[in-house]
């Protein structure tokens, strides 16, 4: 329903510059997740969209007009808050008709008494009724109608402060952390709920989160922020698999991924761990950092050698904690089968295959492989 | 201190201390309710008794209703602390908004000349403001007696101070929603501070009922005096001597706010003990 592009956003408080210049379009019916550590300004760029903060430079166009300057209802974008914020002395029912009665109903009629008198508030009040029950039966609140906020559950909080944004069929939704409050089982099946929703109403999500398991299972694409930047944008697979920035390779992926210190060759070659990969970069030669995720790393066969520090044992999988002999790295290694577990303070072989290696320059900037080499490492796994 | 076994002899001195602190407080009303109920010989007389030999409290009534328009007294008292408690939250409200929610230049410098008010006695201003509603023509008016106190910088400094407390999201809710700047303070922020609205209220009608300074001094008609004022001169003039019908016109201005509290007993505790002052 609505197309949300940002050019070159900045804003600062009090000197501190918080938004750094983000440029972004958000296509229409996307779910997009904003992630990030805390404090990076995920918040601050949703209420910027939303109206709430004016930016200090840069433009926000809606459906292609700018809309800088117009307030915050008229922007017709609706915002479902980490606290929910329901008016705490209106009911359900109420608390979903505010934006309806403010959009719909002329000043007159929304006076306390004399309003309720008027005919014509009757007649809208009856369209309003509807359209809430409508929205009721699709959120599973019909029960809860009555009651005050302060009379519901988390979970059901919040689905009355969705159901206050979806009654007023907005252009895009925006989330700021909505689930952050609930507990685990709930978020759960809140996650479910919300993308479920987002395929129905086919609008366009602007999801902020700092939990990165919400971004992957219900974004289309994810955009990651980083003190006041955006740095990468893309679809969860993407994210995953080919960060463009360190940072980006740590934030996303639970447990992180291993880091190790590398040297890259004058011929390109790249040696970590006192062994020599086999693949090749056009980096210039110096110290490089190398990312394998926890699942790449398989364990019994390899040049590499480790001691098990640490064991958990989650029932469906395993982490093992490996302490690099000779090195004072620690990497953890993610085990599908947990019929097999190494035992505490074993030495275990381990290896990993040349695709499953992410190269970072110092500066956290990736470092492709050569080109011929990617097509090689990828058809045999292990050479 | 153990909740098994609490120690009796505490429990009683705490108990004999705090009888002893509640009658010494109530001495005066019941003294006033005693005498309020006593014929004029019994009053005079050189023997004290709490308890009247005969209940006169009817006559004194009848005669303090007669020698003075009691009534009229008691409608202006609630003319003016309606009008004045209505008149400061009207204003209050959106003030305390502002300085608590909204972001502008100089709000901090504002809020200090706030806290700065607080600090003004009434009696300082007095003289001025007095000149004030001379030259403008307003003494000896209802006006008079309300204008001066619509501006209450405590009633300000009360409600930014619970106004802090309601959390941000609530407002851009309400902005998102639609709802004007004007529209959240009444709307939003006002249904959330009943209970401190209420305290509030507590003071400031207990206050301007039981004024006596002001009135006294912008006050000359009879028709216009409020219940304290009335009191004082039903005193100098009609009574003369006669107390039991004075203490009678007394119980009768005070009713009004024992009974308000008693009615709303709950909720005058519920906002004190909110705003934290006793
Ligand atoms: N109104 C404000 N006044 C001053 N500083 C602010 C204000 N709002 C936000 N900030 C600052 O801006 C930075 C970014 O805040 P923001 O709320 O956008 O972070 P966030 O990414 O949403 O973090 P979180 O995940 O903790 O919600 C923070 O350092 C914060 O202190
Ligand atoms: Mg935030």
């Amino acid at each position: 329903m609505a197309q949300i592009e940002l050019s070159a956003i900045s804003k600062s408080f009090d000197g501190a510059d918080v938004l750094k210049g983000i440029d972004f379009r958000i296509g229409d019916g996307e779910f997009i997740s904003l992630v990030g550590p805390s404090g990076c300004g995920k918040s601050t760029l949703l209420r910027i969209i939303a109206g709430l903060e004016p930016q200090d430079s840069g433009e926000v166009h809606i459906d292609g007009r700018p809309v800088d300057g117009i307030r915050p209802s008229a922007r017709n974008l609706a915002m479902v808050f980490q606290s929910y914020a329901l008016y705490p002395h209106l009911s359900t029912f109420d608390n979903i008709a505010v934006p309806l009665r403010m959009r719909r109903l002329s000043a007159i009629e929304r006076l306390p008494l004399l309003g309720a008198l008027l005919p014509s508030r009757r007649a809208k009040e009856r369209h309003i009724r509807a359209d809430i029950e409508g929205i009721a039966e699709q959120l599973d609140i019909t029960p809860l109608l009555r009651r005050k906020p302060g009379q519901l559950s988390g979970g059901q909080r919040q689905r009355v402060a969705v159901g206050r944004a979806m009654v007023r069929e907005p252009r895009a939704f925006l989330f700021d952390e909505p689930l952050s409050n609930l507990d685990a089982k709930l978020r759960v099946h809140m996650r479910a709920e919300l993308a479920e929703l987002h395929r129905r109403l086919k609008a366009t999500f602007v999801y902020v989160t700092h939990d990165q398991a919400e971004a992957m299972t219900m974004s289309s694409r994810i955009a990651v922020m980083m003190g006041g930047e955006l740095i990468q944008a893309g679809t969860p697979a993407e994210i995953y698999n080919e960060p463009g920035d360190i940072r980006v390779a740590e934030f996303i992926g639970s447990p992180k991924i291993n880091i190790l210190p590398g040297r890259i060759r004058k011929d390109g070659g790249v040696d970590v761990l006192g062994t020599t990969l086999k693949l090749t970069c056009n980096a210039a030669a110096g110290d490089c950092r190398i990312g394998i995720r926890p699942e790449r790393i398989e364990l019994g066969t390899g040049p590499f050698s480790g001691t098990v520090v640490h064991l958990e044992n989650l029932g469906a999988e395993a982490f093992v904690h490996l302490a690099v002999e000779g090195t004072g790295s620690r990497l953890i290694a993610r085990l599908a089968d947990v019929r097999h577990l190494p035992a505490m303070a074993s030495l275990v072989a381990f290896g990993f295959a040349p695709d499953a290696v992410r190269l970072f320059d110092p500066a956290g900037k990736r470092i492709e492989l050569r080109a011929e080499q990617a097509e090689r490492i990828r058809e045999p796994a292990h050479v | 201190m153990s909740n098994a076994h609490p120690v009796p002899f505490r429990a009683i001195l705490r108990h004999v201390l705090l009888i002893a602190g509640a009658a010494l407080m109530l001495a005066p009303f019941i003294w006033m309710i005693s005498t309020a109920s006593k014929p004029q010989t019994e009053i005079f007389s050189s023997e004290l008794h709490l308890i009247p030999h005969r209940f006169a409290l009817a006559e004194n009534l009848r005669e303090a209703f007669a020698k003075a328009n009691l009534l009229r007294f008691l409608l202006n008292g609630v003319i003016v602390t309606v009008s004045i408690f209505v008149l400061q939250v009207m204003v209050a409200l959106p003030a305390a908004y502002a300085l608590a929610k909204l972001r502008f230049l100089g709000r901090e410098t504002l809020f200090a000349l706030v806290l700065f008010g607080i600090l003004i006695p009434p009696q300082a201003t007095a003289i001025p403001v007095f000149l004030l509603l001379h030259k403008i023509g307003l003494l000896d008016s209802y006006a008079a007696l309300v204008l001066p106190f619509t501006i209450s910088v405590f009633g300000i400094f009360l409600m930014r101070q619970f106004f802090k407390t309601v959390p941000d999201d609530l407002v851009d809710a309400a902005r998102m929603d639609g709802i004007s700047e004007f529209g959240i303070v009444w709307r939003v922020m006002l249904p959330a501070a009943i209970p401190a609205v209420t305290a509030f209220g507590i003071f400031s009608v207990v206050a301007h009922w039981n004024d006596y300074f002001w009135p006294l001094i912008v006050l000359n008609s009879e028709h216009l005096r409020t219940p304290p004022l009335a009191v004082a001169h039903f005193r100098n003039n009609e009574a003369g001597t006669s107390y039991g019908p004075l203490m009678a016109a007394a119980m009768v201005i005070i009713a009004p706010l024992v009974i308000a509290f008693l009615f709303a007993q709950r909720r005058f505790i519920e906002g004190i003990t909110l705003t934290g002052i006793k």
